[in-house]
């Protein structure tokens, strides 16, 4: 193992990726881009959302509150109603995305200081969307409650009860709801199969297929050195995204992180040379480009996207399926991923999907040394 | 029959087949230190894969060959040390500027960067390509680009280069940079086997090699080989050579016969009798001609007469 030959082959690698168009937008825009559709749910358009009213109070109080979700860029009051049925219609037929409800005691129970609660009926069948629904219809309402607890505060001398709204929500059609900070940090498990195995795919057959491999293997550079140099830049571009990636979920998404971050970078690390190993041995044997990211794209990207729990739980599979994700490298880096974000598991309690990580990244190592050799048939 | 201490390529009974076809059939040949060896022979003929053998890029089914002192079938990888291979389709990154490629290539082989730049600006200044340092490989023409094959190809000294077929689809101006390279490089000791289907190009070679089919026919210098012939060859300058051809074809003495652009050139058993006859052949059929003359023959008579009883082949002449 010669460096300056493994640093030569990385060198060139990088100056390949830099001078192509489609690699640097799969490399910088395409993790972005993942992280944004995921994290905003399929549908992007979340400004002036159509909501129908059921105002049963009719008081000064219960305007006010509605003025206030009118005012929001969130939501478009499209209709006022006046029964239940009239809104479910409007949510079965998707001319409103929810429905809020004020209660005919609201200003009554205000007046008493006692807790009042407003209603939405959400449409859940989307169901990122109808969480984040469901966020902006909890701020705009607990902007109208503690404005009203501060100016009783101004008013009343005494510290009394001071009166509060909530929403309490319904989710109608998707009763477990997960919501999109479940989803967002499981799309690092799809960055990483693109960046490691769709892009790595295409380097091995892309030498093949311009004809320039033929020149490389009659030099003394080893196969060993070729892999580690092909795969170090992509690696670093890999851990590169996972950062970007979590940041974006951690500081736009408000998704919680309860983890440390070293143990995410080790993780991260460790699921990256599966998917660069996996990209590696496919552009090996593939041949060809097409064949080479068909492949990879058949047997990374779409098992992390549909079985890896990135989006369906898979609790909930059929038990085949639940047993098929167990040969899933993506299914405990996604696992993984869950629990380091919103339960802080510490690295020591992650074993169960540590361990099997740890076993396809060596099994996947040693598979792809051995599949390149610098031959011709 | 040579002097093995020189040998810096030997190779004996080199054989490859492929799924119905073989390529190479025991094929043994050797070239020395300061020699450039061509492999001449129509498409098909089993150069490249001759080439990819000795390169240690392709194992051999049968046979030994050995490289600047390296049994190439059994130790490729130190025989890659000491050579240099030039495949037939361009094998530099055309993503790359010449620069980079000449750095990638040197480092590949250990090359000193003080060496590198000194060997790569001597050898760019000689190629006529000092202006391109910057451009991209892809962005040359194929004269360059094979010049920057060749540069890449000598930066870290080499004992032994293999081209295949490196002057292929190049400007003139650039073949003859590319064949004063040659001379200098052989002149240097260093062993230069290369593959052409340019007879004319063969000819410049120290030693030639016929292939054909796999099988190595001659193997000898051009002037020998001229000299094994033998034979006369007879030009046939004719306003209607295919006229001339279907006459001539079935005449006596003929041992091979082929179209040039104004003409035939026909080789004979014995020049002075045949000319004659072939005047009074072709005038009774009312083919017109201008003159029928003994000319040296040239490697395209000879290989063309070597191959007749096989199949055509093409040739570029
Ligand atoms: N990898 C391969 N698989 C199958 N057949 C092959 C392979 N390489 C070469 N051949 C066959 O072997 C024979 C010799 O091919 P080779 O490429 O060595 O000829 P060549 O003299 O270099 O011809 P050209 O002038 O076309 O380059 C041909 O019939 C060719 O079709
Ligand atoms: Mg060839």
């Amino acid at each position: 193992m010669s460096f300056t030959r493994f640093l030569a082959v990385a060198r060139k690698e990088v100056v390949q990726i830099l001078r192509d168009t489609r690699s640097l937008i799969i490399v910088v825009i395409m993790p972005v881009i993942l992280v944004l559709l995921f994290g905003y749910g399929v549908s992007l358009d979340l400004k002036g959302l159509p909501i129908f009213v059921y105002d049963r109070d009719g008081s000064q109080q219960s305007q006010d509150l509605l003025k206030r979700f009118q005012a929001s860029a969130y939501f478009d009051i499209v209709r006022v109603v006046n029964d239940y049925p009239a809104l479910t219609r409007a949510l079965d037929d998707g001319h409103a995305r929810m429905g809020i409800v004020v209660p005919w005691d609201f200003s009554e129970r205000l007046h008493d200081g006692g807790p009042v609660q407003v209603q939405a009926l959400v449409d859940g069948t989307d169901d990122n969307t109808a969480n984040v629904l469901i966020g902006y219809a909890q701020a705009v309402v607990q902007g109208y409650s503690s404005d009203l607890q501060l100016d009783w505060l101004r008013n009343h001398d005494q510290p009394a009860q001071p009166a509060s709204v909530s929403v309490e929500t319904r989710t109608w059609y998707n009763e477990d709801l997960e919501s999109s900070a479940f989803i967002v940090p499981g799309v690092l498990a799809l960055v990483m199969s693109v960046i490691g195995a769709f892009l790595t795919s295409l380097t091995i057959a892309r030498e093949w297929e311009r004809g320039t491999m033929e020149q490389l293997i009659s030099t003394p550079v080893t196969s060993l050195e070729i892999m580690l140099g092909k795969l170090a830049p992509y690696f670093a571009i890999g851990m590169f995204d996972v950062i970007v990636c979590a940041l974006i979920a951690i500081y736009w998404f408000q998704v919680p992180f309860r983890g440390s971050f070293l143990t995410l970078l080790i993780s991260s690390a460790m699921f990256l040379v599966v998917v660069l190993a996996l990209g590696f041995f496919i552009s090996v044997i593939a041949g060809s480009q097409l064949a080479a990211s068909q492949i990879a794209l058949l047997i990374t990207f779409l098992p992390a996207f549909l079985l890896s729990g990135f989006l369906f739980s898979i609790e909930q599979m059929p038990v085949v399926l639940q047993w098929i994700t167990r040969i899933l490298p993506a299914r405990y880096y996604v696992s993984v991923l869950k629990k380091i974000f919103l339960k802080g598991t510490p690295a020591a309690l992650l074993y169960a999907d540590l361990v099997p990580l740890t076993v396809f990244a060596l099994v996947l190592a040693v598979l792809a040394t051995r599949a390149f050799h610098k031959r011709l048939a | 029959m040579t002097d093995q201490a020189q040998a810096a390529i030997v190779a004996e009974g080199l054989t490859k087949s492929f799924p119905g076809v073989r390529a190479v059939d025991h094929s043994s040949f050797d070239v020395r230190s300061g020699e450039i060896f061509g492999l001449v022979g129509p498409d098909g003929a089993g150069k490249t894969t001759t080439l990819r053998m000795l390169a240690g890029i392709m194992p051999p089914d049968e046979g030994t060959a050995s490289v600047g002192g390296f049994d190439v079938v059994h130790d490729p990888e130190g025989a890659k040390h000491h050579l240099s291979y030039m495949p037939q389709r361009f094998g530099l990154y055309e993503d790359l500027t010449v620069d980079e490629n000449i750095r990638f290539y040197g480092d590949l082989f250990g090359v000193r960067k003080t060496d590198r730049e000194e060997r790569s600006a001597q050898l760019l200044q000689a190629a006529g390509m000092r202006e391109f340092r910057k451009r991209l490989a892809g962005k040359l023409s194929g004269g360059m680009k094979q010049k920057l094959g060749l540069v890449c190809a000598l930066t870290h000294r080499p004992k032994v280069i293999l081209l295949d077929e490196p002057t292929t689809g190049v400007d003139p101006v650039s073949r003859r940079d590319f064949w004063r390279i040659l001379y200098e490089l052989a002149s240097e000791g260093v062993a230069i086997l290369t593959s052409t289907a340019y007879l004319d190009e063969a000819e410049r070679c120290h030693r030639v090699a016929l292939l054909h089919q796999g099988k190595l026919l001659f193997c000898d210098t051009p002037a020998n080989l001229k000299a094994k012939l033998g034979k006369g060859v007879l030009s046939v300058t004719s306003s209607d050579p295919r006229g001339s051809r279907d006459q001539l074809e079935h005449a006596a003495g003929i041992s091979s016969l082929v179209l040039t652009g104004d003409g035939l050139h026909v080789v004979v058993d014995d020049a002075g009798r045949r000319i004659p006859e072939f005047e009074a052949r072709l005038k009774d059929a009312h083919i017109p001609f201008d003159a029928i003359q003994q000319v040296t023959p040239t490697i395209e008579d000879l290989f063309i007469d070597a191959v007749s009883s096989g199949s055509g082949a093409s040739l570029h002449a």
